[in-house]
């Protein structure tokens, strides 16, 4: 395996800077090389799709990510990652392949215009792969999150979040509101929908002196509070140690103390009876 | 074997003695890489400041006692992002296999930066900049045109003799001429279309010049060795087992899962010259978040290894994180410590993982000898392994209804550099205990890839603290919990002045009485983004920090 290549100044070869010319024509942002192909023709490409279904799919996949018959996953394959224009993988549906872990690979009876219009497939579907090593975004998988016991549920919430919300006043039609049950659950776990800003916190301030002001926190360290006062000034203090007294009330101070304590069924089946509230 | 292990300990020593310290950077021989075995003093010529990990500077000016008179010495505003590659503005150099017209975003400085001589090597992603350590003016920069790659950081450079290295993010390791910034050469240390990504800050060891990568897609992970003259690889170690009857094959289904098991190494580790190993941690298994694709503990990833330096071979291991399935790298720099159990001296080596748990191992032999919980929240394995790992609860993998797991994916602790400080027998550390749901959205059997088929959701912090950890039992002796919202990003940097510096992710830099966690100053420029450094400059301590794209020497007079 050769990935090294060394240059010493002004002795890049020919050969390399086409190499890296084709990687990059028709640049684009796209982080990887993989991502920053040219598209290809779309007639070649739907040809290859048709191809790959009736020879490669069986073995790799419909999604190229393995398949039942054991064949390997082409989006994270190193010798497909690294072929240009199908220069690797057209010796290898040619020839077939011997795996080191076994489940070789028979050599395909294809004709290398076939086998060329496959490679423009997978080098299609491989363009359009999510960040961070993640698949193509495919046909979104409909996912139920409610595995909870609504009546457990409800015996939970009336024992730890009664004291503070009420299924007839705040919650009351909840379900309808957020229909979703899963951000219906971040919603109430957060105590707040995923993005959105959490609720100013009142902060109060004693001084030494007894002063006491009290307003919306801005900021808050070891060495300085921030505040803005209920009729809308400004005010800063220096902090040193307790003094002057900072004393803090976080709405969502409650939910915060609840996150050690949660059992996973716990929340699935508060969120089970939340979903109930319509 | 232990007549040459003498020799080379006797042999270094006595070189370490004989060059004085005044010349290092000037001599006509550059940097002399046995200089590096010098316990942190006066200069700042690796990542770490010395081999140890440690962080401990022997330097005292600046004390307890008056470390509110720390004094700005200067200031510099670095320009991270896209250079204009002409007019008087442009770099000194510009390198790069890329076409030039792959524009950059400015990035936080998240490197350590070398002190040598009258210099300071600063990095960011495509950038090395020559800067003068007396006011921060640039004395010559070059810049490389990437071919692409996530630019999320640089973690450094590295010196030997005349040259100074760096890592691209598309996968260079570059040489330059450490007094002009012109180039000597640059290697490819990994394939790009494999879409490996590189920030690692390269470590010399001798005639060694050690040299890792990162990677998101199911590659395999390896360090490699590279000769500091001529750009030659002297050898690569995998993280992962890559051929039938490689050892740790039996902890992953096949082969094949195997090779794309990820176990990056991007975090400089630490070098015992006593045994000539090589201490560093791997990154996550891959696929990351669907454990069902690997099951078994995915050796050698998320695991503490040591390698002989001179052969990369590997000498021992121990897992901190088996079968991890929440994107915890352990790649974190672990600590050498020259510590006590049970009255009896001993050789040891400690980290602080990504996970939340704390783990000290005997470094000669890898032998087990504590295990903590320092997350506080940490809550995703079920029990400690009678050999010392923590065992992963497979309720807190991603799960389609949701699991509530401590702490998020960023983890208690991440790249930022902890520190030790002998004189308190202390281990200083940030602990970040976020919670997340954690959902599965791609139930396919077969696993999804890279780090996809999940989704994330943050709900809260259990609180940040910057803790201080006893070495031998892992139990927190202090510990300074942040007020709300701060925490995380900033390295610790502790000192014979009883000192630890950090960030307190509200836009301090602070210091602590590294004793007692009183804190002691502060000083408000921002976020720390690096973690902090010293070093003597006309005789007098400077201690040095970036915030974002901004650098910051203070001094004591």
């Amino acid at each position: 395996m050769s990935v090294i290549r060394a240059f010493r100044r002004g002795a890049m070869s020919a050969a390399l800077i086409c190499l890296f010319a084709a990687g990059l024509s028709g640049q684009t942002q796209g982080l990887y090389p993989a991502l920053q192909r040219p598209p290809a023709d779309p007639a070649i490409v739907e040809r290859g799709q048709a191809l790959y279904g009736i020879n490669c799919r069986a073995c790799h996949g419909m999604d190229l990510r393995g398949g039942d018959l054991g064949g390997p996953n082409l989006l994270r394959s190193q010798l497909v990652l690294k072929d240009l224009a199908g220069e690797a993988i057209w010796p290898v549906i040619r020839d077939g392949q011997s795996s080191p872990g076994g489940g070789d690979m028979p050599p395909q009876p294809l004709s290398e215009n076939d086998a060329q219009a496959i490679v423009a497939y997978i080098h299609n579907v491989l363009s359009t792969a999510s960040r961070q090593g993640g698949p193509p975004l495919g046909h979104e998988v409909e996912l139920d999150i409610l595995v909870g016991n609504a009546t457990d549920g409800q015996r939970y919430f009336e024992a730890t979040c009664g004291s503070c919300h009420s299924t007839t006043g705040d919650l009351s039609g909840i379900a309808a509101r957020i229909p979703d049950a899963k951000e219906l659950q971040n919603t109430w776990v957060r105590g707040g929908a995923r993005g959105t800003a959490p609720p100013a916190v009142t902060v109060t301030v004693t001084t030494t002196s007894n002063e006491r002001v009290t307003g919306r926190l801005e900021r808050l360290n070891d060495f300085l509070v921030v505040l803005t006062t209920t009729d809308g000034h400004h005010r800063s203090f220096t902090r040193n140690g307790d003094n002057p007294r900072v004393q803090v009330e976080d709405p969502l101070a409650r939910h915060t103390e609840l996150l050690p304590l949660y059992a996973d069924r716990d929340i699935h089946n508060v969120t089970a009876y939340l979903s109930t509230l319509k | 074997m232990t007549l040459t292990y003498s020799f080379r300990v006797v042999f270094c020593l006595v070189v370490a003695v004989l060059i004085p310290v005044s010349v290092i950077g000037q001599s006509e021989d550059g940097l002399d890489p046995m200089t590096l075995l010098a316990p942190l003093e006066n200069s700042w010529p690796t990542y770490s400041g010395d081999y140890t990990g440690r962080r401990y500077s022997a330097l005292d000016q600046v004390t307890t006692e008056n470390v509110q008179r720390l004094t700005l010495a200067w200031t510099r505003q670095m320009n991270t992002g896209m250079p204009s590659l002409n007019g008087p503005d442009s770099p000194t150099f510009v390198g790069g296999e890329g076409t030039g017209d792959f524009t950059i975003g400015a990035q936080r400085i998240k490197g350590s930066i070398l002190q040598v001589g009258d210099l300071l090597y600063v990095t960011a992603p495509d950038h090395v900049w020559a800067i003068d350590a007396r006011d921060g003016g640039t004395r010559w920069h070059y810049f490389w045109k990437t071919r692409g790659g996530p630019h999320i950081g640089n973690r450094g450079a590295a010196i030997w003799r005349n040259s100074l290295f760096f890592e691209t993010v598309d996968n260079y390791l570059v040489s330059l001429n450490a007094h002009t910034g012109e180039e000597n050469w640059h290697v490819e240390i990994a394939s790009f279309e494999e879409q490996y990504f590189s920030t690692m800050a390269p470590i010399v060891v001798r005639d060694h010049l050690l040299v890792g990568t990162g990677n998101d897609l199911d590659a395999p992970g390896f360090l490699q060795s590279f000769d500091p003259e001529t750009g030659a690889l002297q050898w690569r170690f995998y993280t992962v087992p890559m051929e039938p009857g490689d050892p740790g094959l039996d902890t992953w289904p096949n082969l094949d899962a195997a090779r794309h098991g990820g176990g990056q190494v991007w975090v400089p580790g630490v070098y015992d010259p006593d045994t000539n190993y090589y201490i560093f941690g791997t990154g996550n298994p891959t696929p990351g978040y669907t454990g069902v694709a690997r099951p078994g503990d995915n050796l050698f990833t998320c695991t503490l290894i040591a390698v002989d330096v001179d052969t990369g071979e590997m000498a021992w291991y121990f897992q901190t994180s088996p079968h991890d399935t929440h994107d915890w790298d352990s790649a974190q720099t672990p600590i050498l410590i020259d510590g006590t159990i049970n009255g009896e001296p001993r050789k040891l080596v400690s980290t602080a993982a990504r996970n939340g748990y704390f783990f000290t191992v005997d470094r000669v032999t890898g032998s087990h000898i504590a295990t903590s919980r320092y997350g506080t929240t940490s809550n995703w394995a079920s029990h400690i392994r009678d050999t010392g790992e923590p065992n992963p609860n497979p309720d807190k993998e991603a799960i389609i209804p949701g699991a509530l797991v401590s702490p998020v994916e960023g983890g208690v602790a991440n790249w930022q550099p902890p520190a030790f400080n002998p004189d308190t027998g202390l281990f200083y550390t940030q602990e970040n205990n976020g919670f997340n749901l954690l959902y599965l959205t791609d139930p396919d059997p077969r696993g999804s890839m890279g780090l996809g088929g999940k989704d994330r959701v943050t709900v809260g912090s259990g609180g940040n603290a910057l803790s201080a950890i006893d070495y031998r039992t892992g139990r927190t002796t202090w510990r300074h919990a942040w007020p709300p919202g701060g925490g995380g990003g900033a390295g610790v940097l502790t000192t014979a002045g009883g000192l630890v510096f950090t960030g307190d992710g509200s836009g301090n830099f602070v210091a602590f009485d590294a004793a007692s966690g009183t804190l002691l100053w502060n000083t408000r420029i921002g976020n720390i983004s690096n973690a902090p450094e010293t070093y003597l400059i006309d005789g007098r301590q400077h201690v040095l920090v970036a915030a974002g794209t901004q650098l910051f020497a203070f001094v004591m007079y």
